[in-house]
């Protein structure tokens, strides 16, 4: 396993808001070169590296770039609604490398010529919100933000806004609606955002993990980015790791590291492993059969899910998989926009019989209507949201079905057997 | 996960047409009637005063007129978001995350706590008007669940003594 680092790096700042020591540190040397290049060469060297959104889609963030066409006002959105239960890497980078965040902002927005950059921060991080604010303000007077960035002829102003609490609006088109005052509706593609965004205009949506790795590929290039990782999956990842391990926390490792080697780097299992969810709540539960897969975004798919968001959470022997069942189901019926028939019922139904079963009022048939549910979802929601919960859903029947079947037919017998 | 692009239409026109409502702005920092700002509107008036954590009836009215919004949407729009109360709530709002890896390290074991010592369950304030109690989803900070957040502060690694604690002192402090 590699110890290469670059978020976690500057993430170690005894104070993270002094710019002095994040400058110090080789920070704003990427925007220095980036600036002496034209926009279309950073936007070739962005593709060269290969770099790949982290926020969930893994959609190559050079193409991306690139796209950006019609209007000269555009826009440029720093996704940090964070949302996705097990995840907890943005808070990281924004709490501990806000600097690179903005380095890689001030990049994005001179390759795709956005004069205003907004930094979209979930309401539940009001603390993020004023030291990224704070941040911004330092980065503006030493002239990395602001007019005439670093004496050129660019300028690009960030601010930042909160969110009031909505998991759906981690959708970029949701996110954009929220962004103009509505509701986090998402919207159809195309058109995509590139195109029409924030008030009709070109913009470009990046997590902030994303943006936080641009810095890398100019300082160091972009062979050395596309050098490190799995093929068709260059670079370091942030995996947030939680549940049953010894050493929860956000690790950064090569992608195609496997789950075995993040679980002992965060201090191995607590207790012994019976599963791990990856990807987020969105994401399918696996069984220990999942501690050889590389995490990457081919090996994940190929494993039947996605990377995601790169959450990782692990359960062990105590967990009972009904609950989990029921936590799950739960989160999309309280997260579900309501925009969509399908979704807003199928969800409330699902957590309807999941809630049944976890309670001990189970039927056994449920678990067929379960399934049902999630196929009409999977082909009649409106968004990635209602489309993805037959990750969950359908991981959990088939690895923990038996289980979850046995457990229903216990409470069933308990209701005549109590003496 | 790719768009399908199976939605209906007029749904979407819907919300891309509310969008384009919304006066186009290059400096919507210093406009208030511009949307952007919105939510951080909403935020700054729920909490107005300390121990105030909800939005009234006249301060909708009023955020309605300054932005040029119709009652009805905005009310729509508040009511999307679930950081946002139209009613009233208690003077410190308990916010206990019960999403996947806080249920596995012990959210169950808080709130049946809270359940007990303040009398009150999911979605309600207790009779002085003190604290209200919410179950959200993931509050982006696994590493250390099981978590709650009390108004603007996440809570994380506390005992159940030291919870009551903390609650002992906010509800001696008085507004
Ligand atoms: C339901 C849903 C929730 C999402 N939540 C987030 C999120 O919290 N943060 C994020 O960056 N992207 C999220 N995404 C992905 C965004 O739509 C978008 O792909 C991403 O922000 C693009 O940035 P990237 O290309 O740098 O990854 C979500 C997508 C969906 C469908
Ligand atoms: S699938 Fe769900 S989240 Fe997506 S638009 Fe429909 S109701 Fe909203
Ligand atoms: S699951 Fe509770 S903070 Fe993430």
């Amino acid at each position: 396993m590699s110890n290469i680092q670059y978020i976690t790096g500057f993430a170690t700042l005894e104070n993270p808001l002094d710019i002095d020591s994040f400058v110090a540190k080789g920070g704003f040397s990427g925007l220095h070169s980036a600036l002496a290049k034209t926009p279309a060469e950073v936007i070739s060297e962005v593709k060269r590296s290969g770099l790949r959104g982290r926020g969930g889609a893994g959609f190559p963030t050079g193409l991306k770039w690139e796209s950006v066409a019609g209007d000269d006002e555009r826009y440029l959105v720093c996704n940090a609604d964070e949302g996705e239960p097990g995840t907890f890497k943005d808070r990281f980078v924004l709490e501990h490398a806000p600097f690179l965040v903005l380095e890689g902002m001030a990049i994005a927005a001179y390759a795709t010529g956005a004069q205003t950059g907004y930094v979209y921060v979930r309401g539940e991080y009001p603390h993020v919100v004023a030291s990224l604010s704070s941040a911004i303000a330092s980065a503006v007077k030493a002239g990395y933000l602001g007019e005439h960035i670093l004496g050129s002829n660019f300028s690009f102003n960030v601010e930042v806004r909160k969110g009031g609490g909505s998991y759906v609006v981690g959708d970029e088109t949701a996110l954009l609606n929220s962004l103009m005052g509505n509701r986090g509706y998402p919207f159809l593609k195309p058109p995509f955002p590139t195109e029409k965004g924030l008030w009709g205009k070109p913009t470009i949506v990046n997590n902030v993990e994303t943006l936080a790795y641009v810095p890398y590929i100019f300082t160091h290039g972009a062979e050395a980015f596309a050098s490190i990782g799995s093929s068709g999956s260059p670079g370091l990842k942030l995996f947030s790791i939680s549940g049953h391990i010894a050493h929860p926390g956000v690790y950064e490792f090569p992608m195609g590291t496997t789950v075995r080697e993040l679980a002992a780097a965060a201090g191995g299992i607590l207790g012994n492993l019976k599963a791990v969810q990856i990807g987020g709540t969105a994401g399918p539960i696996f069984d220990t059969a999942a501690l050889d897969y590389p995490l990457d975004f081919a090996s994940m798919r190929k494993a039947g899910g996605a990377l995601g968001s790169g959450a990782l959470v692990f359960m062990n022997t105590t967990v009972n998989m009904a609950h989990v069942l029921e936590v799950t189901m739960r989160f999309f019926a309280e997260e579900s926009c309501g925009q969509c028939f399908p979704c807003r019922y199928g969800t409330r139904q699902l957590a309807f019989m999941a809630n049944k079963i976890a309670s001990g009022q189970g039927r056994l048939e449920y678990l067929d209507l379960m399934r049902d549910t999630t196929h009409v979802m999977v082909g009649a929601s409106f968004c990635p949201f209602g489309q993805s919960i037959a990750f969950p859903l359908e991981s959990l029947l088939d690895r923990f079905g038996d289980e979850i079947v046995s457990f229903i037919k216990q409470q069933e017998f308990l209701k005549e057997a109590a003496v | 996960m790719a768009m399908n692009g199976k939605g209906k239409a007029g749904e979407t026109d819907d919300a891309v047409g509310n969008a384009s409502i919304s006066p186009n702005t290059t400096a919507p920092n210093t406009q208030i009637k511009y949307r952007d700002t919105l939510l951080f509107r909403l935020h700054e008036v729920q909490n107005r005063t300390r121990g105030k954590t909800w939005i009234t009836k006249e301060e909708l009215a009023g955020i309605a007129q300054d932005y040029g919004i119709p009652l009805a949407e905005l009310d729509g729009i508040v009511s999307f978001y679930t950081m946002f109360s139209r009613e009233r709530r208690g003077r410190h709002v308990i916010r206990l995350c019960d999403s996947l890896s806080c249920r596995i390290c012990g959210s169950l074991d808080i709130y049946q706590h809270l359940r007990k010592k303040l009398g009150i369950s999911r979605g309600m304030t207790t009779g002085d008007g003190v604290f209200s109690l919410e179950i959200v989803n993931c509050l982006g900070a696994c590493s250390t669940s099981p978590n709650i957040m009390i108004d603007d502060h996440l809570i994380s690694g506390l005992s159940l003594a030291e919870i009551d604690a903390m609650l002992d002192r906010l509800a001696k402090e008085g507004v």
